[in-house]
Formats: C-alpha cells, sequence, structure tokens
C-alpha cells in the first residue's frame, strides 16, 4: 500500500544555520527498515523541492529507529537574515509527513495509527 | 544509589514565565537550569550595556528570582543560567537587591566570566586568528567594523568550579545549554573531564532537557494523544552517578513523557549523530538506549562519547543591513490571482521610482495557501481569502523605507477584496547577523574566571 509518512513516523524539525535539520522516526523496527530503504536523500529533496536549493545529507540513527536530514539552503539565510515566515525551519517536520512510500498491507493492519 | 533531579524551567529567550515556579513548587527537585540567550540576544544586550552599565543581562530572571527565593534558600534548590548575558556582575547585583529586600541572607550568588571577547576580537584577528563563517568560510575581518557582540561557547566546567565552591545560583553569559545539566551531574557525582562517556551522558540529559517542554509533549507530531498541553509540565531528569538517568515531569502536570516525545527531541537540531560536539565532550547520539520505565518516564543509558576538540565555537554578531516586511489580506473570487497581481504592482511602482531589489533580497509569500511548505501539501485552487506577505532586505535603509510606504495604496489602487492593513507601514529593522567561527580553547580558556559572593 502507498501511503504518507505520516502513517508509520512521526518527525521533528528546526534550523541549523540556513538549513533545517529533520528528524524521522519510526513507530516499529519494520518500518525504521522502509524508511532506510525508501526516504533517500534524493526523495526528500524532490519532496522539498521548492524549498531546499542546496544538497541533502543524510544519517542513520537506529538506536532511535530515526532518520536525520540535513536540508542545507532551504531557509532564505537564515537566522535573522531570512525574509521568511518558516525562518527556522519548524514546519519541515510536518512537510515530510506527507512523502510517501510503499508499505505491506499487513504491516498496518497491526498497530496502525492514524 | 544517589540520585539528583535536574529541571529545566527555561527554554529560551521569551518562554513562559510561570514555568520555573510551577517547576519549583510542583514537586522534589535539586537544580533548575535556564536558558535565556538566543544566537543574537547578546547583541540587544549590548545595546542595553552600553545606553547603561548597570544593564545587559536578563532582567526576567531577575523577576523569577524576586517570585521564588525565599523558597528556593529554605529548599537548597540551586539554579544555573546564562541569564548573566554580557554583564552577569550586575546581575548580581541586582539579585543581592532583592535578597535584601526580601531579607534572604547567606546566599551565594556564583559568576563566570570570559566568555566574551569583543574587547580582544581586533588583537586575536591581528594575531592570525581569522574566525572563518563556519557555513561560507569568508573571515571575520570583512565584517570587523560591524560586529556588535563576539562571545566563546564554554562549557560545564566553570559551572562545576562555582557549585563546588557553594554557588546558590550561578550566573553565566555564553555558555552551553547543555552544560546546565552536565555541571550539576559532575558536581555531584564527582565526574572528571576525561570520563568521556560520563560528559556524554550529561550533555545527552542536556539535549533532552534544553528546550524544556519540547520533550514533555510540546512541539510533538501527534499532538492530538498529549493531555492537557495548556498545563504542560517542564522535564526534568533522575541522575544517577553512573551516567544514567530517568526523564520525567512533576506529578499532576499536563504533557507526557514517552519514548516518542523524548526520540523526537533527541533529533531535534541533533546534526550529525556521531559528533554531537560541545566544550566538554563528542557525544555519540548512535549509542542512546531509550527505555519505558513507567507512565511519564523514560530511561536512558548507554551513551558513549569521545574526546572534546581543540576548538570553541564562538557565536558573534554584525549588522548586516535592514529589512521590512508587511501584510494585505486578500480576500473574495480569484484571491490568489489578486494577491500575485498586488505583489507585482509593489514591485513595478517602486521600480518605477528607481528602487530595485535582487530576487534573493526580495520575498512574496501567500500565507493560507503556500507559504512554509510550497509544493509539499496541496493547496486549496480557490481559497476564500489570503494573506499577503512581501519582505524586502537591503544594507541601503532608504530603499527599505521606501518599500514600505507601497502597501497602503493596494487598499484604493490594487484589486478589490484587499483589506487588513493596520498598524501602519512597515519600518526598517536592523539585521543583526550570526557570525559562527572556531578558535583554539586555550585562547579563551586562559581568561575565564570564577567568583562567588555571598549577601
Amino acid at each position: 500500500m502507498r501511503v504518507p509518512l505520516s502513517r508509520i513516523a512521526h518527525a521533528r524539525s528546526g534550523d541549523k544555520g540556513d538549513g533545517s535539520n529533520v528528524g524521522l522516526i519510526a513507530d516499529s523496527a519494520p518500518f525504521y527498515e522502509i524508511l532506510v530503504q525508501q526516504v533517500t536523500s534524493k526523495r526528500v529533496k524532490e519532496h522539498f523541492s521548492q524549498v531546499c536549493f542546496g544538497p541533502v545529507d543524510r544519517y542513520e540513527v537506529p538506536n532511535l529507529r530515526a532518520l536525520n536530514f540535513i536540508l542545507h539552503d532551504s531557509l532564505g539565510g537564515g537566522g535573522t537574515m531570512s525574509l521568511k515566515t518558516d525562518a527556522q525551519g519548524k514546519t519541515h517536520g510536518q512537510g515530510i509527513l506527507s512523502l510517501e512510500v510503499d508499505v505491506p498491507a499487513e504491516l498496518l493492519s497491526s498497530g496502525e495509527e492514524e | 544509589m544517589k540520585t539528583i533531579r535536574i529541571g529545566n524551567g527555561q527554554g529560551f529567550w521569551g518562554d513562559s514565565v510561570d514555568a520555573p515556579v510551577e517547576l519549583l513548587r510542583g514537586g522534589p527537585i535539586d537544580y533548575i537550569g535556564m536558558d535565556y540567550l538566543a544566537e543574537v540576544t547578546l547583541s540587544i544586550m549590548m545595546r542595553q550595556k552600553l545606553k547603561n552599565p548597570d544593564r545587559g543581562y536578563a532582567t526576567d530572571f531577575v523577576g523569577f528570582i524576586r517570585r521564588v527565593l525565599p523558597e528556593l534558600k529554605e529548599r537548597g534548590v540551586r539554579v544555573i543560567t546564562n541569564a548573566g548575558g554580557l554583564n552577569p556582575k550586575a546581575c548580581r547585583q541586582q539579585i543581592f537587591e532583592v535578597a535584601r529586600e526580601l531579607g534572604v541572607s547567606g546566599l551565594r550568588v556564583g559568576v563566570v566570566e570570559g566568555d566574551d571577547i569583543l574587547p580582544r576580537l581586533a588583537s586575536l584577528v591581528e594575531s592570525g586568528h581569522p574566525l572563518h563563517h563556519m557555513e561560507s568560510g569568508e573571515p571575520i575581518v570583512d565584517v570587523l567594523g560591524d560586529v556588535t557582540s563576539a562571545n566563546a561557547y564554554l562549557g560545564a566546567w566553570p559551572v562545576v568550579e562555582a557549585l563546588n565552591q557553594g554557588a546558590d545560583i550561578v550566573l553565566c553569559g555564553r555558555v552551553t545549554d547543555t552544560a546546565l545539566a552536565l555541571a550539576p551531574m559532575a558536581h555531584e557525582f564527582g565526574w572528571s573531564p576525561e570520563q568521556w562517556d560520563l560528559m556524554a551522558a550529561g550533555t545527552v540529559a542536556g539535549h533532552i532537557l534544553e528546550c524544556g517542554s519540547q520533550c514533555t509533549g510540546g512541539n510533538f507530531s501527534r499532538w492530538w494523544e498529549v493531555p492537557d498541553l495548556w498545563n504542560v509540565g517542564f522535564p526534568l531528569v533522575e541522575a544517577r552517578a553512573d551516567g544514567t538517568f530517568v526523564v520525567t515531569k512533576h506529578g499532576g502536570t499536563g504533557g507526557m513523557v514517552t519514548l516518542e516525545t523524548v526520540a523526537e527531541q533527541l533529533v531535534y537540531e541533533m546534526g550529525n549523530p556521531q559528533e554531537y560536539l560541545t566544550p566538554d565532550v563528542t557525544a555519540d547520539f548512535t549509542s542512546i538506549k531509550l527505555e519505558a520505565d513507567g507512565a511519564n518516564r523514560v530511561q536512558v543509558s548507554g551513551i558513549r562519547g569521545r574526546e572534546r576538540t581543540p576548538f570553541l565555537k564562538i557565536s558573534a554578531s554584525y549588522l548586516a543591513g535592514y529589512k521590512a516586511s508587511g501584510e494585505l489580506t486578500v480576500s473574495g473570487p480569484r484571491a490568489i490571482d489578486k494577491a500575485r497581481l498586488c505583489a507585482d504592482i509593489v514591485w513595478k511602482r517602486l521600480e518605477r521610482a528607481g528602487v530595485t531589489f535582487a530576487d534573493e533580497d526580495r520575498l512574496v509569500e501567500l500565507v493560507g495557501h503556500s507559504a512554509c511548505l510550497p509544493g509539499i501539501l496541496p493547496t486549496p485552487s480557490e481559497p476564500p481569502e489570503v494573506v499577503l506577505r512581501l519582505g524586502v532586505r537591503d544594507t541601503d535603509r532608504d530603499k527599505v523605507e521606501r518599500f514600505g510606504k507601497e502597501l497602503a495604496p493596494l487598499v484604493t489602487s490594487g484589486p478589490p477584496g484587499v483589506t487588513g492593513f493596520a498598524g501602519g507601514r512597515p519600518k526598517p529593522q536592523e539585521i543583526v547577523a550570526y557570525w559562527p567561527a572556531l578558535i583554539e580553547r586555550e585562547v579563551v580558556e586562559a581568561n575565564v574566571h570564577v567568583t562567588v559572593e555571598e549577601v
């Protein structure tokens, strides 16, 4: 099944200079494997194509079932330089949760959260 | 095993003024850490200090002390804060004033100094410290004349020294947020600087605590699961000498402490998880083990650290020009088209007046449509209204001011349905920009000193 990440993960974001730091946390070990396989830097860059104008770095944090992304050049200068409403990337965590992934239906039937 | 309770009562400058009072009164606690300094706050404090040499610190903190000092003293709860800003000694005098007014005696207040390197910035640059910007790589000499503050981030050890000398309150300037938690652990448990795993454990505790209620249910993805967010409890850790600790909050408060809320705070602004750098240690966040430990309790263990780097981070601020932004509400049919027309009209009228801005120095946002997450969430093709937000920046203040005069005319000489223009013309604001750099730690540490005085 094709589902948004919000079905299998949660997220939080903030700033790192002129980039945003987006942490994505899977709800279970099988879901973490899905994140590792499908939520690549390339897909995140495409998802944020109108927000992020630099490269995307990805780090694996398996002990927290998390991936951490740095979206370079995505805050319009960052900090006080930026003119943007979201100069600190506070909303990017909400944004990543609409990225879609393929999840076996049987994994969703148990412990699924809306 | 001995356990100490360390809480955070202030996650940033502007956080809840009642939170630290609730944290103190809500249950047992030994230490309260409070963070008041955002990246450019010290620049604002510099301006206050130039006007009045007795200012330059976070006056909110004195207000907190006034509310709770007798109770703090009676219960022996100690407070560690960066509220001292650029003038921690003046802050101490003010707290002594409050103590005398309230009839509190025997209060010991520590001050950590040496983080402020502005007075010797030019000589540091001359003597071979280029202070390259950590992102752009440019040397600070390019903006040296516009620098308004320059402070090194100090770590936990000067704070430990103040605690060792018996300070009830420790006032710092620029000190890492994580030091506010690591320092009381190192002091209570007799840890030493090269016990890297323990340094990392205290640092991780500090990272979890440093944004206040962000680990107890605030800013949580599944906000609908969080009970009584209005009454959210600020966090505390129950720390042990072996570096393990439990994240929790006082009973009877709202919010929640779960594996999920703690994990979200761990990834917050984490950067490279294997190299979380502080003045005290290089912490490895891939070693952290989280376990549920009953309701609203998460046990944290297994944390590993490596040697600290030879550098300290400098946080300087400098004047980088001016900016202004303003908003108009555009309502009715074809609101998006009308808002875009408004923006176009503004830029063309400015151009006619000889005022132009580079593309990267001007901004058009449609709030309610595509301001924060353009191209990511589906947008309504026909919203009943949007807020048009326009902004510019430039080194020429006059240009920025001229921009501010072009918004109001749209109400009568733009498309119909334009409203919500209140509060006057957008005024140019100074841009106080941030300059992060690294410096050899000895250069700063040789000048750090701690004094503890009693009232």
